[in-house]
């Protein structure tokens, strides 16, 4: 029977869930990686490796690495830096993507590590140089910390050499030769503020891909889907309580079924009313329904980081998201009922979901 | 030979780093770069590029804050601090 793990980064270590393909009891493994603030953390469905990426205050930034589901672990960052000339600087590893032994690592400033050792060396992919945008990212008045990072990649399901980045408050990026050229993808994208390109700057939080056309996305200023690869986008946001957010779910058998937590936006933050809920729609986008069975009603001011949620690929997915005050909401069956699998880690940076034999 | 104190917060990350090493070295830095010979990847974990210290990395010689270019005696004492984060 195959184990289902629950990758949970946090802001004090990474920790695992672990459960059956029933998906109903849950077992917590950790802290792992000495405590470090985790913001990422991913499973490489071949070679079986769990990635951390991690960022200490005082001993810097550097990958994780964990061969046996998480018992054990060692660390990296050899080539994790930029020259020592530049005033570039990475302030820390922010986003992961992992598959064949190839290791992805998004950081803060912009750009993009790789590793091809299963995350033995890892050496400089890109920084996006000359794309619209890189001007301000590439000024020495906004380098890190606090500005403009690799927030998320995403790969592609086939192609090795083609993904996804967002640069955060930039907009989404499309490779398809391994990351040597870029395209901006944000076609149709609100934004509510002054721009200075017409491609970019956008506020993209969340890119999830449905299946080979389509892909939704939780933008600062609404939900948006494509069906074009992310070339144009139409919002999908009425219906919802807010068009703010941070986290989303594509199905993985269903492209017209996506989920998103809306959030107040400004200060907050956290879910409207203080009722916990996931939103699902199962028609793209032009109607919502809330997820609420299982979730707190009553004064559940619970905010998700971008990251923070996933879905598995059974059959019946099952749905999971981690809050910024450590509670874990788990789902077998496509998010109709809820429970808190985790009650009382540290702040939840990201979820992933793993299904091993 | 200096005797290096190391915070307990580095020792986990290398297999068989003691929080006690007595180094041979000039200066600070010299015996960084020591300590990176015996475990690859120590260096990373005190200094950024530039080099530098890490801002919250401090180091004192003889109870002396110190940088990478303080020089070291024949018997001095170095505390690398993890110092101020953390909370």
């Amino acid at each position: 029977m195959p184990k289902t793990l629950l990758l949970v980064g946090t802001r004090k270590g990474a920790f695992v869930l672990e459960s059956d393909a029933d998906r109903k009891k849950w077992n917590l493994r950790g802290p792992y990686c000495e405590g470090w603030p985790v913001y990422h953390a991913v499973h490489d469905p071949v070679t079986g490796n769990i990635y951390a990426a991690a960022a200490s205050e005082w001993h810097g930034s550097a990958i994780w690495r964990s061969k046996d589901l998480g018992e054990t672990w060692t660390l990296s960052s050899e080539g994790i830096g930029y020259d020592d000339s530049s005033e570039r600087k990475v302030s820390k590893v922010s986003s992961l993507a992992a598959r064949n032994g190839r290791v992805l690592v998004g950081v803060e400033a912009p750009g993009i590590f790789e590793s091809r050792d299963e995350g033995e060396t890892f050496s400089l992919l890109s920084t996006l140089a000359g794309q619209p945008g890189s001007e301000a990212w590439d000024d020495p008045a906004n380098q890190p910390p606090g500005h403009l990072g690799i927030s998320a990649l995403m790969l592609d399901k086939d192609d090795d050499s083609r993904f996804w980045a967002i640069v955060q408050g930039v907009g989404a990026f499309e490779t398809t030769d391994g990351g040597t050229s870029w395209t901006p993808r944000n076609r149709g994208l609100r934004a509510d503020w002054p721009r200075p390109h017409e491609e970019v700057g956008f506020c993209v939080h969340r890119l999830v891909r449905a299946d080979d056309t389509r892909m939704y996305q939780q933008n600062h200023v609404g939900m948006h889907r494509s069906d074009d690869l992310g070339h144009t986008w139409t919002e999908i946001t009425e219906g919802l309580p807010t068009e703010f957010g941070f986290a989303a779910a594509a199905h993985p058998h269903d492209r017209d079924t996506f989920y998103v937590v809306p959030l107040d936006p400004g200060h907050g933050r956290t879910m409207p009313e203080g009722k916990a809920t996931v939103w699902q729609t199962r028609d793209a986008g032009s109607t919502w329904r809330p997820l609420r069975k299982g979730l707190p009603q009553e004064d559940a001011y619970l905010g998700v980081l971008r990251s923070a949620m996933t879905i598995d690929t059974y059959d019946t997915p099952g749905v999971y998201f981690g809050t910024s005050t450590g509670q874990v909401f788990a789902s077998n069956d496509e998010g109709e009922s809820w429970s808190e699998v985790a009650s009382y880690l540290p702040a939840i940076s990201s979820v992933e979901v793993a299904i091993v034999d | 030979m200096a005797d290096v104190h190391l915070p307990g917060t580095l020792t986990p990350l290398f297999a068989g780093l003691p929080r006690r090493v007595d180094v041979e070295a000039d200066t600070v830095g010299a015996a960084i770069a020591e300590l990176e010979q015996r475990w690859p990847g120590l260096r990373d974990r005190l200094c950024d590029p530039g080099p530098h210290l890490r801002s919250h990395i401090h180091v004192y010689v003889d109870r002396e804050r110190a940088g990478l270019d303080t020089e070291l005696g024949p018997a001095s004492r170095v505390d690398v601090v993890a110092a101020i984060s953390g909370g």
